[in-house]
């Protein structure tokens, strides 16, 4: 360990801890404790807005499993990154002004609030609810680990007191902050993860002695790292491309994402949200899997992936730069963490305790609750991350072509299509979620795609012929 | 759900918006998939290369997110309308 490269990361999990307990500040004052809480007063700024979404959907993934897939693989990895470009732009403009203003109409604060209101029904609340709370709670212990174990990796103190240190870190301001504190940080972590990137990308470049000769080095090692087809030739076109749909397009229907695009202020706000995010989505992503190909010339013979973008950040750069540089997968794991632990807890508190355990709540009671239940899931999720489970990128792909599958069609058909019912997707949602898990566990690919988009085929099918031929209550009230 | 829920008519603008985004998305695809595997077909011994990356890559996935951004500032600035999302103050 090197105490240049930890001082400046210790500083920034410092500021961001402040901000957030500053951000606290809202929450109190505030008249309707839930719509702060749980989506900051539907106040965000184009700016936040974007930031915020871009850094929740950016994770451990894209930061330190990706970067090191791509060291693997070469350029066909940043081809398939590049997918999620369209995450910038295609999110908040589908959901759009339409999702925006319905939710007002609704007065929806969740997803699940979303979804009852539209379909009137029980049983799509129950669903709805079961699934995010257990894709996302396995999506936030992947993450979390992946924090404490990088705490761990470059600071050299053991796992046990890098998941402490972590942990504290997130949980309080969470808890005491709500939303606002949760897209305050998203928001200055996000310009971190941009620098970051940028500098070391730089680095990168020029230790390896330009572009033209990093891809001449590459070339020679291994031809194939700079086709689109991966290093042993095996990324298939058809693969490559169902990434459109699992990282790229699905995306819409993450809840963590989704509400999101309740939570901004006005149109003005929307339009420079939709453009902010797609230039951070689309540079980030570029430079960050670019790094990890470069690297590859740079910095042969790195083992482990997840570990490639911090050795590179302390071969390639002075001690302090790289404390700020590897400040950036830090602050990617935060944001990601954050924004799921206060989504597991609405749908605890405001979809799950409000709604069928105690709906004449008052607001003392209300803010005990979500205060405390925000905390108790986050220790939760700390005591499960002390025997912690490997593959960080497979648990969370798998919650995330999950939750995709789930409420893609519930979620866009029951916003754009009238006559899609309860029957529709309590059909839809079942039939996703059941398909991928057997899709993902008995027969990975089917037609040489990722199997998230033969489940969401199968569950559109359910979602449709559920509407449509179970018709006994389509006009009611 | 009630009758006046699908009928508003902020909805026309928003709808045309959606579409939109649909279309950008379908745009973004051909042009990512077919300069990536239009040009990266080829063995790697005969590729060219632009600013020392491989041409495939460099029209799939640079030229393509700066081409995405431009396109997506010009839909937003002429295309997107400015409207109240509150709820109506009436009932």
């Amino acid at each position: 360990m090197n105490l240049e490269a930890v001082l400046p990361l210790f500083i920034f999990i410092v500021i961001v801890f402040m901000i957030g307990i500053w951000a606290g500040k809202f929450v109190s004052r505030s008249d309707s404790f839930l719509q702060e809480y749980f989506l900051g007063g539907r106040s965000l700024g184009g700016f936040i807005l974007a930031m915020t979404l871009v850094t929740t959907y950016g994770s451990a993934s894209s930061f330190l499993s990706g970067p090191g897939t791509a060291y693997n693989e070469g350029l066909g990895w940043v081809l398939l990154s590049m997918t999620q470009l369209a995450t910038g732009y295609f999110v908040l403009m589908v959901l759009g002004k339409r999702f925006a203003i319905v939710t007002r109409k609704y007065k929806a604060v969740t997803i699940v609030d979303f979804l009852k209101e539209r379909y009137q029904s029980k049983w799509v609340v129950i669903l709805s609810a079961a699934s995010i709370l257990i894709f996302l709670f396995s999506a936030m212990s992947a993450q979390w680990i992946g924090g404490a174990r990088l705490v761990q990796s470059l600071t050299g103190i053991s796992y046990l007191t890098a998941l402490c240190i972590f942990s504290l870190a997130v949980l309080v301001y969470v808890v005491v902050g709500g939303f606002r504190a949760v897209a305050i940080t998203d928001g200055i972590q996000g310009i971190i993860m941009f620098l970051g990137t940028l500098i070391l990308l730089v680095a990168v470049i020029i230790a390896g002695g330009g572009v033209s000769q990093i891809m001449h080095d590459l070339a020679a090692e291994n031809p194939n790292l700079i086709t689109p087809f991966g290093a042993d030739g095996s990324l298939t076109p058809a693969y490559v491309s169902s990434f459109w749909v699992l990282v790229g397009v699905g995306v819409v229907a993450l809840p963590q994402i989704a509400v999101r695009a309740m939570s901004y202020k006005n149109t003005k706000a929307l339009h420079r949200g939709i453009i902010i995010s797609t230039f951070v989505v689309g540079f980030i992503m570029l430079n960050m899997h670019l790094i990890g190909v470069f690297g590859k010339a740079v910095l042969p013979g790195i083992e482990i992936g997840d570990t490639v973008m911090p050795e590179l950040a302390q071969q390639v750069l002075p001690g302090w730069v790289a404390g700020i540089v590897l400040a950036a997968p830090m602050a990617a794991i935060m944001t990601t963490v954050n924004s799921l632990l206060l989504m597991v807890s609405s749908t605890i508190v405001k979809d799950v305790y409000l709604n069928y355990i105690r709906p004449d709540a008052n607001n003392k009671t209300i803010r005990k609750w979500s205060m405390g239940a925000t905390a108790i899931i986050g220790v939760i999720v700390v005591l499960m991350s002390l025997q912690p489970p490997d593959l960080i990128i497979w648990l969370n792909l798998f919650s995330m072509g999950g939750l995709e599958a789930a409420f893609i069609w519930p979620i866009i058909l029951g916003l754009y299509w009238r006559r899609g019912t309860r029957h529709g997707a309590i059909a839809s949602m079942l039939t996703g979620v059941i398909s991928y898990i057997i899709f993902e566990t008995f027969y990975p690919q089917p037609f040489g795609m990722h199997s998230v988009v033969t489940s969401m085929l199968i569950a559109l099918i359910a979602y449709v012929s559920g509407s449509l031929l179970l018709k006994k209550e389509t006009v009611s009230t | 759900m009630k009758e006046k829920e699908w009928s508003d008519k902020r909805y026309k603008t928003a709808n045309r918006e959606a579409w939109i985004g649909v279309g950008l998305v379908i745009f973004n695809f051909i042009w990512w998939f077919g300069f990536a595997y239009g040009l990266g077909s080829k063995s790697p011994e005969s590729y060219h290369y632009i600013f020392g990356f491989p041409a495939w890559f460099f029209f799939s996935c640079i030229l393509g997110f700066i081409v995405m951004m431009a396109l997506t500032v010009f839909v937003v600035k002429f295309f997107f309308k400015d409207m109240s999302l509150e709820a109506e103050e009436e009932e």
